[in-house]
């Protein structure tokens, strides 16, 4: 991407030895909103098309409604103290010193509306509990700032009653779009799983070109034609990957890996037309409806293709979904094989294998690389991999490791589960919130700038979708390459040693 | 008259305390969590869950992590609090337990900590930009209510003393509905009113955070979604394939 910088206009946040702290800027982005959601976007997911006449009784009554279903907005409305140890703890209040990015701050654009509505003290002394009338304008102001949330939980980690903004954001979406008034990114995608199968809008038979086009590649580089199968029925394996995995670079180049690592091991794999998009944004849009519905069909595919597993590929959110959620929303899974867990994410399987010595990685094939790994949010704070807690953290290190020589974690305080969002994540990933997303990354590329320049690291891996498009589409607004940006399995492939390939003379740097 | 004031305002204040925590406790019981939700890395086991909830209760783990100065003054208050309220426990039990004896030295110097860690809470409050930024009156009040209960209590034992055996017989009488007359020096009177108030603020202000805690969906559940699987009740009745759904 040629630098866009010169052309933004709103400061690029600079880097220093540290993230500082900054100085409280009030309504510094009230301007940025998301483009709202057309009325077929809203429709498609099951939305008044348009803001309704009496938008203010349904959405008290859809936060009635809220706070009666989910143990978590009642508590968490009720129990903060005010006690301030999230408030610097925000990628989006450190990269823009709005203090309405503070996530005890964004929790009280709805925790002000609670108290009036649904408390004693609010609705005798609303002044005295900071409580107030929901009015257009604070409809406005949560379509403003309930998308300046990752909903990355980086918050729930450092309060002390473990109070999840994310939790408090999705209440907010749902709410704004059930009174008409959602943001076109997220809905529009979500209408379009629900009619296609994927994000991207992407048809059978242009997938079925895309991965043939994969094996071609594969046979000219090393001799091999990796299979990558579609609607294979009876397969063992159904792979849920994101629909970016199929076309977005770096992405592709992940999908490529996944590929060679079931061909080795000799497991037989299918992707399915119908079920073609690990993400699940019903997720970001507070849906359980929605994000139900897109978990359903990729049971639906599992039974159609009368697979025995199901692995999902890389993607933070959508291992999520899958790892916390799935059982939940589309279970129970006991058709498939017990042997397995239902999900297992790529990583998972790949590391079982290594384990089990049945594959190889040389790491040599990557040499010159120096690699750090992105903790994507979803994955860090919000899932696991293996047994033991934390395995998210060294399970994909642990591939790293065996596929590279050299390795460098970030600083402590941004990784594992300190991880900063990559600033894109939970439906921010789009064109018209750009300067929210670039400031939000300020943190992560602080973190990653100080091991290029101290440790001379020269690609940072990920496992996430919506991470490796950020990164590539933000790099440059921080004057790093956005070649950078690696998937974990593009150096899992690459060192993989394989039965049959044909090594170039020079294994080129990919 | 007054005695019989304090002793209604007293009771009263304690059925409406446990009442409203009650009430709050059983909806923040009843209202379902449909969805897994820990903050990971979590136990993978109950026991384990026992102990992260242990360690938020007692050692307030994640505001360590957070933020050391309000983790220190946040400790001294509570902890001052509750070596204070132990210390009180001498005016409700006749014979007074012996740990209760034992511990009632440290209760004295647990009041300035209290006290400390309360004024160190409420000038962050006013100093921090982003904390004064978050704080409406209310979080200031609770702040001054507490540091107010702190320093008569602290003014009684240090400089001008109450008749400690009047208050014990009025302590008692409450126990056993048989009043006896309360002193009516100026400091033990606010001391108490001010002890009524808070009650009766609790149950409807953030101090509920004290048992909403252990309701935190992202603290108190297990990380095992793979393996046992949930649904909510409102969720029970949703198709659970698409087919069924087309049908
Ligand atoms: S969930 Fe993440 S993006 Fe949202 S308020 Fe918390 S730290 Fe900020
Ligand atoms: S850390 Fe938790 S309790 Fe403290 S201000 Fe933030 S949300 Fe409220």
């Amino acid at each position: 991407m040629p630098v866009s910088k010169s052309k933004a206009e709103y400061d690029i946040p600079g880097l220093s030895q540290y993230v500082p702290i900054p100085k409280i800027e009030p309504d510094k982005m009230a301007h940025s909103q998301p483009f709202v959601a057309k009325p077929e976007h809203q429709e498609s997911v099951g939305y008044p098309g348009e803001l309704v006449d009496d938008w203010h009784d349904k959405a008290i009554d859809k936060m009635g409604e809220l706070l009666g279903k989910y143990r978590s907005l009642q508590v968490f409305m009720d129990i903060c103290t005010k006690c301030g140890a999230c408030t610097d703890k925000c990628h989006y209040y450190l990269g823009t010193a709005d203090p309405k990015n503070m996530p005890v701050a964004r929790q009280d654009l709805m925790r002000s509306v609670y108290r009036r509505y649904f408390t004693l003290p609010g609705k005798f002394f609303p002044k005295l509990v900071g409580a107030r009338d929901l009015t257009k304008d604070v409809l406005d102001e949560w379509h403003s700032y309930y998308h300046q949330c990752s909903e990355c939980r980086r918050c729930s980690v450092f309060c002390p009653y473990g109070i999840d903004t994310a939790e408090v954001t999705m209440a907010g979406r749902e709410i704004l779009s059930s009174v008409g008034y959602g943001a076109k990114y997220s809905n529009e995608i979500v209408g379009k799983v629900h009619k296609i199968g994927n994000n991207l809008g992407l048809p059978g038979p242009a997938l079925l070109d895309t991965l043939e086009g994969l094996t071609e590649d594969c046979e000219d580089e090393i001799g091999i034609a990796v299979p990558f199968p579609l609607d294979k029925v009876g397969a063992e394996v159904l792979l849920i990957t994101p629909s970016a995995d199929f076309f977005a670079e770096p992405h592709v180049d992940g999908l490529i890996g996944y590929g060679k690592v079931f061909h080795e091991a000799g497991i037989d794999w299918t992707i399915s037309s119908y079920a073609s998009e690990a993400a699940n944004f019903g997720l970001f849009i507070g849906s359980y409806d929605n994000m139900q519905q897109v978990a359903q069909r990729v049971r639906q595919a599992s039974e159609d293709l009368q697979v025995k597993r199901i692995v999902v590929g890389e993607c933070g959110h959508a291992w999520r979904v899958a790892y916390s959620f799935w059982n939940t929303l589309a279970g129970p899974f006991d058709y498939l094989d017990a042997n397995y867990p239902v999900p297992q994410h790529i990583c998972e399987l790949t590391y079982d294998l290594l384990q089990a010595g049945e594959i190889t990685l040389d790491p040599r094939r990557n040499a010159g690389k120096v690699l750090t790994f992105h903790d994507s949010c979803n994955v860090a704070r919000g899932s696991r991999m293996g047994d033991k807690p934390g395995g998210q953290f060294t399970i994909p290190r642990a591939l790293i490791q065996a596929a590279c020589e050299d390795f460098v974690d970030m600083s402590p305080n941004t990784i594992h589960e300190k991880t900063f969002c990559c600033g894109g994540g939970g439906g921010l990933l789009t064109d018209d919130l750009m300067e929210v997303r670039v400031k939000g990354a300020m943190p992560r590329m602080q973190a990653l700038h100080e091991v290029i320049e101290h440790d001379g690291v020269t690609h940072v891996a990920a496992i996430c979708a919506i991470c490796k498009t950020q990164f590539a589409k933000t790099l440059p607004y921080f004057d790093i390459g956005m070649e950078m940006v690696i998937s974990v399995h593009q150096l899992v492939g690459n060192a993989l040693v394989m039965q049959g390939e044909v090594l170039e003379e020079e294994q080129s740097d990919v | 008259m007054l005695t019989a004031i304090y002793a209604t305002a007293f009771y009263l204040a304690t059925a409406l305390l446990l009442v409203g925590v009650m009430f709050k406790c059983w909806r923040y019981a009843k209202v379902p969590q449909p969805l897994v939700i820990p903050t990971t890395p979590a136990p993978v086991t109950r026991g384990g869950v026992v102990l992260r909830l242990l360690r938020e209760v007692f050692l307030f783990s994640s505001l360590f992590k957070a933020n050391k100065w309000t983790w220190t003054l946040g400790m001294l208050f509570h902890y001052g609090m509750l070596l204070a309220l132990i210390r009180h426990l001498r005016y409700f039990t006749e014979p007074v337990w012996g740990w209760v004896v034992m511990m009632q030295w440290l209760g004295v110097y647990a009041g300035f900590a209290m006290f400390l860690g309360l004024l160190g809470l409420l000038l962050r409050r006013f100093v921090v930009d982003r904390v004064r930024y978050i704080s409406s009156p209310s979080d200031y009040l609770s702040l001054v209510l507490l540091a107010l209960i702190a320093f008569t209590g602290l003014m009684m034992k240090w400089v001008s003393h109450t008749d400690v055996v009047m208050v014990k017989a009025f302590a008692r009488g409450l126990m056993t509905f048989d009043w006896s007359p309360l002193p009516t020096d100026f400091l033990l009177l606010s001391h108490l009113a001010l002890v009524i108030l808070l009650m009766l603020v609790f149950p409807v202000s953030k101090m509920m955070h004290a048992p909403g805690v252990l309701f935190s969906p992202t603290l108190n559940m297990v990380d095992n979604p793979r393996e046992k699987r949930s649904v909510a009740p409102w969720a029970k009745t949703k198709p659970s394939t698409l087919s069924e759904k087309e049908n």
